[in-house]
């Protein structure tokens, strides 16, 4: 294989991994606050596609707006999930409340079916032009807005972890959700906050691939599946373990794709049961001392 | 200050406190004793607003705070330092300091909370010396220093002790309970609770006895330290003779 070739398919790795990585990010920030797998992180990726062309297409909103519509809408439909199929049931246990992520996917889809159909709806890029040639591979325009849009995240992800009352009280939370009670944190409040940011990430990876892809009502489980087995990677813990693990995800595929296109879709699922069985802690953690 | 009055709690169907009354005045230090299992954690858990009781109220300051749920029950001033310390074992000293304060907002409050930190470092300067460091990396008796620090930060009016000496060795145990009795001094409501009577009892000013559920004895300091059941049971030493 030539340098470019193998060059482009770290592009093509570390494009699709930044996707996975933004829905890792959204399962991890769930679990960290609830215990709780949430499913349904895939169709807010699904809702923030279809919001933002129903807006741009069908609206005539400007594009920028249209991104930003799709993504503060879906943020809002996270909260509301939470407030009405989660929280009356927080006292359930985990596997039930999975259950009801999963639930929640299949009515989140065939919503989105009934209001936008069943075709694949189109999203212009963001910034309209040929690809960059670097080093003998292209690179579309859209894939550098991605990566844009995962290393802002990270950024802000950070900002607001180390930085803010808010982010401290959702650290609190996953590191003792009793004692983050005990200095007066409103940890529903937290739980709520966690779905919005999580899906609030999920329909921006969205939006972003939508220009390259086109979206559909039905592209959530298979992108979940893909999220949840890059947030298995990570460890399910750290943020920032998340990202390594949707963009070594990314890559894994890539590595996977010269010697069969059909494994392609197959190695999240393997990567997943990989770690589970292996090294159920994820690959960046140490297993950690129970706390004294 | 703080008024529990025929407390009725459990956990699910399981009775725990079968009618439990303990009152602490302003600047009072109380504690409350008994073996392992008596309830005296559920007692403090039902006071900070854990747990919520099936019957029974708790007032502060005459005023009926029973269904306040604990993530407010801390601006009311009733704070618990909880068993096992329930640190951020990741987040550094300074965090989990600030963590005490998270309902102290504000510009007005900037400079109470400033203060109080200072206070802190004053009552325990080992924690000035490890701010950065996380708390799950400190010494048994520098975590629980951190968790009554961290306690301090929210400004009580009650603080809520539940073993603060448990597992420490006893020069340690010592330092902890100078700075219960400067705290005491300052006139802070405290409501301590302890395995090691001996201990408790000579630095609180009343006691109250529990067993399986209910306070079974109740009285000033010296007269629990000369009871003779008291001696005999809770004190592990019966030298008196018949
Ligand atoms: N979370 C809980 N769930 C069920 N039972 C509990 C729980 N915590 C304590 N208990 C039970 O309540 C009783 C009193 O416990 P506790 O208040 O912790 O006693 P103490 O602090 O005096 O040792 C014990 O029998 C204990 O087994
Ligand atoms: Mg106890």
């Amino acid at each position: 294989m030539e340098a470019s070739e193998l060059l482009q398919l770290v592009i093509a790795g570390l494009k699709n991994g930044s996707i996975y990585a933004l829905l890792a990010l959204g399962f991890t920030i769930v679990y960290a606050a609830t215990n709780v797998i949430n499913f349904a992180q895939g169709e807010f990726y699904m809702l923030g596609g279809m919001l933002a062309v129903f807006a741009f297409s069908g609206l005539n909103v400007p594009l920028v707006a249209a991104v930003a519509l799709a993504v503060v809408t879906v943020a809002g439909i996270g909260a509301l999930f939470e407030r009405l199929a989660i929280r009356p049931r927080k006292d359930a246990d985990p596997m039930a409340l999975i259950i009801i992520t999963v639930g929640g996917s299949l009515v989140f889809a065939s919503v989105a079916r009934h209001l936008f159909g069943s075709d694949a709806l189109p999203l212009p890029e963001f910034t309209p032009g040929p690809s960059f040639v670097f080093a003998g591979a292209a690179i579309e325009r859209q894939t550098i807005w991605i990566w844009v849009i995962v290393t802002a995240t990270v950024i802000g992800l950070t900002l607001l972890y180390n930085r803010t009352r808010l982010g401290r009280a959702m650290r609190a939370c996953m590191e003792n959700r009793e004692a983050a009670r005990l200095m007066g944190i409103d940890t529903a409040r937290v739980v709520m906050v966690s779905f919005a940011l999580a899906a609030a990430l999920g329909a921006l990876a969205g939006v972003a691939v939508t220009p390259l892809t086109s979206t559909r009502f039905d592209i959530g489980a298979g992108i979940a599946v893909k999220g949840f087995a890059a947030a298995i990677l990570g460890g399910l813990g750290s943020p920032l373990a998340a990202v390594a693990g949707g963009l070594l995800l990314g890559l894994i595929e890539q590595a996977v794709i010269p010697f069969s296109s059909v494994l392609k879709d197959v190695v999240a699922l393997a990567v997943l049961l990989l770690v589970l069985f292996v090294r159920p802690q994820g690959l960046f953690r140490r297993t950690r001392k129970e706390k004294v | 200050m703080l008024e529990i009055d025929a407390v009725f709690a459990g956990y699910g169907r399981v009775p725990v406190l079968h009618g439990v009354s303990l009152r602490a005045a302003p600047g009072e230090m109380v504690t409350l004793v008994g073996a392992n299992g008596a309830g005296k954690s559920t007692l403090l858990k039902v006071a900070a607003g854990v747990l919520a009781p099936q019957s029974g109220r708790v007032l502060l300051a005459g005023e009926d705070v029973t269904r306040v749920p604990s993530h407010r029950r801390v601006g009311t001033g009733i704070v618990l330092v909880p068993e096992g310390r329930m640190l951020f074992a990741g987040m550094s000293v300074a965090e989990n300091l600030t963590l005490g304060a998270y309902l102290r907002t504000g510009a007005a409050a900037r400079r109470a909370v400033e203060s109080d930190r200072e206070r802190v470092f004053d009552l325990f300067p080992v924690l000035a010396d490890r701010l950065e460091q996380p708390a799950g990396t400190l010494s048994g008796g520098e975590q629980q220093m951190l968790a009554i620090g961290r306690a301090l930060m929210a400004d009580p009016k009650v603080l809520l002790l539940d073993e603060p000496s448990l597992g420490l060795a006893p020069k340690v145990i010592g330092e902890i309970f100078s700075v219960l009795d400067r705290l005491r001094g300052s006139g802070l409501t405290m409501v301590l609770v302890e395995q090691d009577a001996r201990l408790a009892l000579k630095h609180a000013d009343r006691g109250y006895v529990m067993r399986t559920g209910e306070v079974v004895l109740e009285g000033s300091s010296a007269e629990l330290l000369a009871n003779d059941d008291v001696r005999l049971i809770y004190l592990g030493a019966w030298h008196g003779t018949e």
